[in-house]
């Protein structure tokens, strides 16, 4: 088992340095996110241009997996509409859950949390962010829970 | 000791205790042989779950291969054995918490399904709207939301006692929310979260002054000390027999004979009965009044053998060995950069409980299972613990009677390892 194929230096990196981190003030939309089993909790808040996310943050705190998962997504999904979002979250998904999946060009950085099926307790640590993205774009403004 | 020995050993030095071996200790528990990821299995859960050793699995097969059959009902030979086992097992667990009489100990499914029923059969029939239970800032989840069912159920208040930054319960500030109302008082008696040992002697005479029965969730007390319920004066003590070497899905709940007298079933069926007709049925006896349907008959019997294995090295021996493996280990992670111990009380049980700056509970807990380490990380089922702390949750070290100084050192290296990675 290689640990330095979970704890990638990309996602070290965007642990120790989340991007996009913080709140966004009046945002169009948001919801909370947590994850029970170890105490993640994740805010997500979006400024919406119609179908797209012109602006994201992300706030809270989580573990490596959770935290690096999240900025790599803020940065993935800005500029994105919900079609392009959708197709991200599908393929992620595949790469989270799919010992088969190759990661595709589109996936770019995301790329980097393909260590993360080696390790089914830390899914639901890489997925948290994406749920609640979905919840925030869904205007429902409550919690989710991967649990 | 006879007094003609003790004559002999005082004129002559007396010979120094037979040092504890704990490889021999080792060669009796077979999981210990096991490898996890390539490496040697570490094993630091024992607060989550303990081992067991051959005697007890040996114990398990001969009850299963040898005298299976339904208890209390045949008169045939094996029904028979099997309830001698049964019975016998629960005349073992008397004996090893000194209760009064085996009526006094009730099986269950574990601590968690004790503490239930306390709620459900005592609180339900002697709580009232505004009536108070007292608990801990230290609980278990399954020392809280019985009472907060219970609460739903009666209109009764839970009242909860603060602990200080080492998480030591505050005895003044617990003994100050004692009042008119107080009905019960629950509280554990070491704190699973954090090894922390709580002061349930004085909780129990201040509580017993003013004529409070008292529950002790004693399932991190058990493994790691001897339990006397008597002595202590406990009217409630629960435990469970995977914490202590036995088999999951049993545990025990001792009750003071008055008190159990007084107390309805809580779950009707078979066994539970003397008779039954569709107009009246009359209940059963105790012990069995609070046990419904066929039993866990093999758990009973694995964790008698469990009982007689911890006998066997003596439980104050075991207690020695894990409090040197405490020491050595809190010293060690105290070394180790950016490491926090969460509960630093002077009095805790083989329970080592901690953060690392920069590090995530879950990441040390993946890191260290590569390295065969197997820790456990997240709230422990003590919500309430993690938030007094304001830290969402703690990686957690426990060490039973097999682990080893090498083991306590081989922590501490890895946890250099997940500094170097997150630095």
């Amino acid at each position: 088992m290689d640990l330095k194929d979970l704890y990638r230096d990309v996602i070290l990196d965007h642990n120790k340095r989340p991007r996009n981190f913080g709140q966004l003030e009046h945002p169009d939309a948001f919801a909370n996110g947590n994850n029970p089993l170890c105490g993640d909790r994740l805010l997500v808040t979006l400024r919406m241009s119609g179908d797209r996310i012109e602006d994201i943050r992300i706030e809270g705190k989580g573990c490596a997996i959770s935290t690096a998962s999240a900025s790599l997504m803020s940065e993935a999904v800005k500029g994105k509409d919900r079609a392009a979002i959708r197709r991200l979250f599908d393929q992620v998904h595949d790469l989270l859950t799919r010992q088969d999946a190759t990661p595709s060009a589109e996936l770019g950085k995301l790329a980097a949390l393909g260590g993360v099926r080696d390790y089914p307790a830390r899914v639901k640590c890489a997925s948290l962010c994406w749920h609640t993205l979905n919840a925030a774009l869904a205007h429902e403004a409550a919690a989710v829970s991967t649990e | 000791m006879s007094s003609v020995a003790g004559s002999a050993a005082s004129a002559q030095p007396m010979p120094a205790p037979a040092p504890y071996q704990v490889e021999r200790v080792r060669a009796d528990f077979p999981i210990l042989k096991r490898r996890v990821h390539g490496r040697p299995l570490v094993y630091l859960d024992n607060a989550a779950s303990t081992q067991r050793p051959r005697a007890v699995l040996d114990a398990i097969e001969h009850y299963e291969t040898q005298m299976h059959a339904n208890v209390h009902r045949g008169v045939h030979a094996l029904s028979q054995e099997a309830t001698a086992a049964y019975e016998g097992a629960r005349e073992r667990i008397r004996r090893f918490i000194n209760a009064r009489a085996s009526r006094e100990i009730i099986f269950t499914r574990g601590a968690t399904e004790s503490i239930n029923l306390v709620a459900q059969s005592w609180g339900r029939s002697n709580l009232k709207a505004g009536d108070e239970v007292l608990i801990t800032t230290l609980e278990h989840h399954a020392n809280i939301v019985p009472w907060q069912m219970l609460r739903e159920q009666t209109g009764c208040v839970l009242k909860v006692a603060p602990i200080d930054q080492r998480g030591v319960l505050l005895l003044d500030r617990f003994a100050a929310l004692i009042g008119p109302r107080t009905r019960l008082i629950a509280a554990a008696h070491v704190s699973n979260a954090l090894g922390v040992v709580l002061p349930v002697v004085e909780i129990i005479s201040l509580a017993h002054a003013r004529g409070i029965p008292v529950l002790v969730d004693g399932a991190q007390a058990v493994p790691h000390m001897a339990v006397d319920v008597r002595a202590l004066g406990a009217d409630f003590y629960a435990f469970s027999s995977h914490k202590i070497y036995g088999p999951t899905g049993l545990g025990v709940l001792y009750g003071r004979e008055e008190l159990l007298t007084g107390m309805p079933p809580w779950q009707g069926g078979g066994d539970m009965i003397l008779s039954v007709s569709f107009d009246r049925t009359t209940y059963n006896e105790l012990p069995w009044k609070f046990e419904a349907g066929t039993p866990h008959t093999s758990g009973a019997v694995g964790l008698a053998a469990a009982l007689d294995y911890i006998e066997q090295l003596g439980i104050e021996n075991i207690a020695a060995h894990e409090q040197r493996l405490l020491e050595l280990a809190t010293a060690a992670l105290n070394e180790v950069p950016g490491v926090r111990i969460i509960g630093t009380a002077p009095d805790k049980a083989a329970v080592i409980s901690f953060t690392m700056e920069g590090a995530h509970p879950h990441d040390i807990g993946t890191i260290l299972d590569a390295q065969g380490i197997a820790i456990r990380t997240g709230h422990h089922c003590a919500m309430p613990v993690m938030e007094f702390f304001d830290i969402p949750a703690t990686a957690r070290a426990s060490f039973a009677c097999y682990n080893t100084e090498a083991e306590v050192r081989a922590l501490a290296d890895a946890l250099l390892d997940v500094r170097g990675m997150f630095s």
